[in-house]
């Protein structure tokens, strides 16, 4: 199948972030918090992307940056995918009051905006990255616990699950090696829009100032730190704001490639 | 001889079909059919799936389905060929010269809007006639039909009458704008056989009382026997017989016609009666949240090596017993024993040797097959779960099972998308034997499959079950397969069994009136039986 040059790009761009963020040792130029220059110093020769409110090099610190908020996003959706869509299997395949009571809790969550719980929580827990990624990752899960839930019921009234429960397999065999392989291309495409949602929030919550702490830098963070630039009509702030919406352009980009794949892979089953 | 009202020459269809994993292929539908229909007279298409007869039904109105294309030929409809004509002459011809009724009527109806509007809509689209004009034909032809009510049938929402009935209002929809030719794909085919009579006989009279040409297009033989008078039998898209229905059913001169004639040739001896494996007492069940038992008081019972039928028209509790014996649905009373011993009521306080020794083969192989398991897998699943084979041994074995279902080597890794249906059906049949069982479920194994297809997977269960001893509870709607395979037999009805003995005994007068509908509406392969039929129980309901 001949790929779409959106896709192409999307796909491209994704790359070179995650090259940028695992190699960011090597690719910034300055140190992540030495002020090198004067105060929101425009893009020059030697800051390629201006100095920021204490004149650090931004480029730097974006790269810097995209290790923290790729790394963060990424965990916490490793985390939601993993927690979600085990107990939505166990949900879709119990039924009865196992399902009632999960779909309950998650009902409740999702009753409440995840901004506001992330923010009480985060207000009372000790703040470091470990407790961001697990709070980030159990709000996330409920949206994946409900579509893999709903995905796997649809695969539970299929015959060959029932001939499994016939056979006498356990609940492992059936969650991980009949329902799995049949819903894990839904829940691809839906990693990549939770991954993107993930990067949203995290810099929602840097810029709120609850989410990552000095020394370590993110881009929310950085689009707080300098917000105060816009008065002066400098572009520190927007520098960090334009990774963000890239970064989630590009992995949009990929993720509806990969949806509109296996939806046509539905619709030509059967062959 | 008159001018022929549809005359096809020479045509040939082509597709591209993308397999998956695959470069586009493309293919030939079909190859160098001709065939005419004269006013008034009936032409049907017969042949198993795939062999083009619905694309060469479509194709008299020069409709292609998703990227088929009619390539050559010609197709003369009322002496102009239409094959190579603009959308939009097409457009006017379309659903007023030619129409059509699909298989499933109730898909094909839209279920927020009433009857009458949908059955006038083409007549109003295409200006045949005005509106109230429109009704008036669309009541007498309801009334022609047979349908209850004929003046205000139009007023109901497709949800509120049966399957036979709303087939029927899609005959009137397709008749309403006085077409000349109606395309009938399948009509009945969805229908139990005791709805099927009915439509059929409708369609039947319709089609003779408003003088239009029809094509019906069938996979069987013996409806198609009754309605037309002209018949081309096709395979892999290419003709391979056509003539007179006398001709093709009385003298078929083709290897392949003849096999279809004489389907369902299988011959089997009732055994004597013998101490059962199962048994079913007294069972009684319904569904969780319900206040209505599916299934009442159902005793039967199975002996070793034998085949017990349960037979019915859908709704009437077959499957469902199928559900209690294996315990998806644990019965409310009764008794289940297996081989001597009580079966626990719910699947899961059954032991694994219970569950070993009852399996169970599906109506469609296509969902009973998990499409990302390797066929290696799903046949060494149970060798590996219930006997703890590995490596070699369980190899060498899924090969054992395979010679078994006669499909040879190479299969092992292949997937089930890569199979024809028989081929899966012969997967799942393998999938079953593999537990070492002593009775499997066959739930409408042969349903799904084409008559050819579904002989051959008949008759590797019977060589089975004389190699095995493995007894079946064979449930099916088709008293032709029945008849074939059975030693005893259970008619359902409303979850309750109607009859019950050994299949002599069962097809043997006097029958219940039940049974006597049941068995008088199968199809026969002759011609006139629809009228012999008709007419025995007009005769009889006058008597009573």
């Amino acid at each position: 199948m001949k790929m779409p040059l959106s896709a192409l790009i999307g796909l491209i761009l994704t790359g070179l972030f995650l090259f940028v963020a695992i190699f960011a040792q090597w690719l910034a130029p300055y140190p992540i918090d030495a002020a090198v220059g004067g105060v929101w110093e425009s893009p020059s020769a030697t800051y390629w992307l201006g100095t920021d409110t204490i004149g650090r090099d931004i480029l730097s610190r974006l790269i810097y940056g995209a290790q923290v908020t790729i790394f963060v996003a990424a965990a916490s959706s490793v985390l939601a995918f993993s927690l979600g869509s085990i107990l939505g299997f166990v949900a879709a395949t119990q039924g009865g009051w196992v399902d009632q009571a999960l779909s309950r809790l998650v009902d409740l969550v999702m009753a409440i905006p995840s901004l506001i719980i992330a923010l009480v929580v985060l207000s009372v827990l000790p703040l470091n990255l470990t407790v961001l990624i697990l709070v980030m990752g159990v709000l996330d899960a409920t949206r994946v616990f409900r579509l893999s839930r709903a995905v796997a019921v649809d695969i539970t009234v299929m015959d060959y699950v029932e001939a499994a429960r016939l056979r006498g397999e356990g609940g492992g065999w059936i969650i991980f090696r009949e329902i799995l392989p049949n819903a894990l291309s839904p829940l691809v495409a839906e990693f990549g829009l939770r991954f993107i949602f993930a990067v949203l929030f995290i810099s929602t919550l840097s810029f709120l100032g609850l989410g990552i702490q000095p020394p370590l830098t993110d881009w929310g963070g950085m689009v707080k730190e300098n917000k105060d630039a816009l008065v002066y009509g400098k572009s520190a702030a927007l520098m960090p704001a334009l990774a963000i919406a890239a970064l989630a352009i590009s992995v949009n980009l990929v993720a509806d490639w990969i949806l509109s794949r296996t939806t046509s892979l539905k619709g030509g089953r059967g062959a | 001889m008159p001018e022929p009202l549809l005359d096809i020459r020479n045509l040939r269809i082509e597709a591209t079909s993308y397999p998956p994993g695959e470069p586009p292929r493309h293919v030939v539908l079909v190859d160098d059919v001709s065939v005419s229909v004269e006013k008034g007279k009936v032409l049907g298409l017969i042949g198993e799936s795939g062999a083009g007869k619905s694309t060469i039904g479509l194709s008299a109105m020069s409709f292609g389905r998703g990227g088929v294309r009619l390539t050559a030929g010609q197709i003369l409809l009322n002496g102009r060929d239409i094959r190579t004509a603009p959308v939009s002459e097409l457009r006017k011809l379309r659903g007023s010269e030619v129409t059509y009724v699909a298989q499933s009527a109730a898909a094909a109806f839209n279920p927020a809007r009433k009857l009458m509007e949908q059955v006038i809509e083409t007549s109003l689209a295409h200006g045949v006639m005005p509106k109230a004009e429109a009704e008036a034909r669309a009541r007498s032809l309801f009334r022609q039909l047979g349908l209850p009510n004929p003046d205000t049938f139009g007023d109901r929402y497709p949800h509120q009458v049966s399957g036979g009935q709303l087939q029927r209002a899609m005959t009137a929809m397709a008749l309403c704008p006085k077409p000349d030719l109606v395309i009938f794909d399948e009509p009945t085919t969805a229908l139990d056989v005791t709805t099927q009579i009915d439509v059929l006989a409708a369609i039947k009279r319709a089609i003779h009382e408003t003088g239009v040409a029809a094509l019906y297009i069938t996979h069987d033989l013996a409806v198609v026997a009754q309605v037309a008078d002209d018949i081309l039998v096709l395979r892999h898209g290419k003709k391979v017989e056509y003539g007179t229905t006398d001709h093709i059913i009385n003298r078929p001169e083709q290897a392949y016609t003849q096999a279809l004639v004489s389907v369902r040739s299988i011959e089997h001896e009732e055994k004597p009666a013998a101490k059962p494996v199962l048994t079913v007492a007294n069972v009684t069940a319904r569904y969780r949240g319900t206040h209505f038992d599916v299934l009442k008081n159902v005793s039967v019972d199975v002996a070793p090596g034998q085949t017990l039928a349960i037979v019915g028209e859908s709704g009437s509790g077959k499957s469902t017993l199928a559900r209690a014996i294996t315990g998806l649905l644990p019965p409310t009373s009764g008794r289940i024993t297996f081989d001597g011993r009580d079966l626990s009521r719910d699947l899961a306080g059954r032991t694994k040797d219970d569950l070993r020794e009852l399996q169970m083969i599906y109506q469609m192989a296509d969902v009973a097959m998990n499409p990302r398991q390797t066929i290696g897998t799903i046949i060494g699943r149970p060798l590996e779960f219930y006997f703890g084979l590995r490596g070699e041994a369980k190899r060498k074995r899924i090969q054992e099972l395979l010679d078994q279902i006669e499909m040879g080597k190479g299969f092992e890794s292949r997937y089930p998308a890569e199979l024809s249906g028989g081929q899966k059906q012969r997967v799942c049949i393998a999938r079953a034997l593999a537990a070492k069982p002593k009775l499997i479920i066959c739930d409408e194994v042969t349903s799904a499959l084409d008559p050819l297809v579904a002989d051959g997977i008949l008759k590797l269960l019977l060589e089975l079950q004389a190699q095995q001893q493995v007894a079946y509870l064979f449930i099916t709607h088709d008293l032709a397969t029945v008849k074939a395979i059975a030693d005893k037999i259970a008619v359902m009805f409303k979850g309750e069994v109607r009859r019950y003995g050994s299949k002599t005994d069962v097809l043997t007068p006097p029958f219940d009136d039940y049974t006597d509908l049941l068995l008088s509406s199968v199809p026969e392969m002759r011609l006139g039986w629809l009228e012999e039929v008709l007419a025995h129980r007009k005769m009889e309901s006058a008597g009573n």
